[in-house]
């Protein structure tokens, strides 16, 4: 079964055909990052107008680089929310349509739900290792620049919210503290990057929330925010290294203690972590090191969003008797469970 | 914002985060609905904590988290909160475009951070908050009534103790 899955709640414009849920054969994101970075962050109204210019030609790439047409395709999958709602809009109404023209079931995806199939795809692990399927249940650390939430997962499409956070996603934080620092968008990478630049991170809160499976990262955001205005106007080279590397390893050390403790507590065969902060190669090896039970983790590009995982939770969904619903509409707000 | 004789001032000080959630508890709960509540200060001066204050005076047991990411989260409690930030937004036609001034106008409560970014999509009856950081945990805190409506609102607090 071959289902094309289209992605854009935020800022990337992706398409990807994925054949049973777990065989990648094409993969493409029309990033709009450099276009982004120039005002710092995402802004919304850019971002539709981008993916309106984007999405016919990323869509022909995908079923080119696929080497399939129209008629092999079997569904099509595209997500529903959370996301912006003039992003998601573009994707939702561009799916419909080629559903209505080639007669395609569609189905809708929850974009948190899809950051979890990521790590069906085979050879999609992030050390290109071929891997099992990941055995239920499962603890699913989903983050990134909206979402920071922890995910207990019985079976396909049983979901539980032990945990997420209460105020900033810890991409959001990533993003910010970046900006704080003088360092540029997105803040993930550069901010990995300036931290390798030291071996003296400075000493930031770890906001732990005791007793709780919830994450809080506004007050580590602001103290990154104090101790960069303590260095004046021109915060010196090696103190934004020191600033960048002690915020990291604050997030870091959080994500991993409080993933590995509920996973301890519910019993989960594995832990799952996905979404644009898992990406960063710090929390992976952390995760990896600390957890008592195998760690999936997606390829860097199947961490950010892509329209592979779309289409690879949209196969177990169709499995599972999901009806195609072409009366669906976007839902901006959508949350998990 | 444009300096009105129509308005009222309360400007006061929290030294923790608990007192500024007391005083977000505090303007929450004298709300009534409809109103527009701007919050305008740069990163770390307690938007977050003040946001989640009126949610909680609002009856919302929910934690308010950052919206900055879809621009607008909505909750139901005693009355319906529309939880906007505008930190990704460039100005007032931008903001027209995704239609943030049609959240203004329903029987909900809109709590608008970074406001600033988009000043003039609001009402004219409208509740400014102007937020500051001093030393550490300190914040300040210059509450505007503008309108009669909001200037009620401010009055109230003036007669409330947020220590």
């Amino acid at each position: 079964m071959k289902i094309l899955g289209i992605e854009s709640s935020c800022d990337e414009s992706a398409a990807s055909v994925v054949e049973d849920g777990h065989i990648l054969r094409s993969n493409v994101i029309a990033s709009q990052v450099e276009i982004h970075a120039r005002f710092g962050g995402i802004v919304p109204e850019v971002a539709s107008r981008q993916h309106l210019l984007q999405f016919l030609p990323v869509i022909e790439q995908a079923l080119s680089e696929a080497d399939i047409g129209w008629d092999d395709l079997d569904a099509i999958a595209v997500t529903q929310g959370p996301g912006l709602a003039g992003s998601l809009l573009v994707g939702v109404n561009l799916a419909k349509s080629i559903a209505f023209a080639r007669e395609l079931p569609i189905l809708g995806i929850n974009h948190l739900e899809g950051h979890i199939y990521a790590n069906w795809l085979a050879e999609g692990q992030w050390d290109g290792e071929k891997r099992e399927d990941p055995p239920f249940p499962l603890l699913a650390l989903i983050a990134s620049g909206g979402h920071t939430d922890l995910v207990l997962m019985n079976d396909f499409g049983s979901y539980q919210l032990l945990g997420r956070t209460r105020d900033d996603a810890a991409g959001e934080a990533f993003d910010k503290s970046a900006r704080v620092l003088g360092l540029g968008f997105p803040g993930g990478p550069i901010i990995e990057k300036t931290a390798r630049e030291t071996t003296n991170p400075a000493k930031l809160p770890r906001p732990w929330l005791r007793g709780s499976h919830d994450f809080s990262f506004s007050g580590l955001k602001t103290a990154v925010l104090r101790m960069a205005e303590a260095e004046g106007e021109i915060i010196p080279e090696h103190r934004i290294a020191e600033i960048a590397a002690g915020f990291q390893e604050s997030v870091v050390e959080v994500l991993v203690g409080k993933t590995v403790a509920a996973a301890r507590e519910v019993r989960a065969k594995a832990i799952l972590i996905s979404g644009g902060v898992a990406a960063n190669g710090v929390l992976r090896e952390e995760m990896i090191r600390q957890a008592p039970v195998p760690v999936y983790c997606p390829r860097p590009v199947l961490c950010t969003d892509n329209g592979a995982m779309i289409a690879a939770c949209a196969f177990f969904q169709s499995k599972a008797g999901a009806p195609s619903n072409m009366s669906m509409d976007v839902r901006p707000n959508l949350s998990l469970v | 914002m444009d300096t009105l004789l129509n308005q009222s001032i309360l400007e006061l000080n929290t030294n923790k985060p608990e007192e500024t959630q007391k005083l977000g508890k505090s303007i929450g709960g004298i709300l009534s609905g409809g109103e527009a509540v701007l919050l305008i200060g740069e990163l770390g001066t307690g938007k977050t904590t003040l946001t989640q204050g009126i949610a909680k005076g609002l009856g919302i047991e929910e934690y308010t988290k950052s919206p900055t990411f879809v621009l607008v989260h909505e909750y139901q409690g005693r009355l319906h909160l529309n939880h906007i930030d505008l930190y990704r937004i460039e100005g007032d036609l931008e903001a027209w475009d995704i239609g943030i001034e049609e959240y203004l106008t329903g029987n909900g409560v809109s709590v608008i951070e970074w406001a600033d970014r988009a000043p003039r999509i609001y009402p004219d009856d409208r509740l400014i908050v102007e937020l500051d950081s001093g030393s550490d945990t300190e914040r300040r805190f210059r509450i505007i009534g503008e309108g009669q409506r909001s200037i009620t609102i401010v009055n109230k607090l003036k007669e409330m103790s947020f220590d």
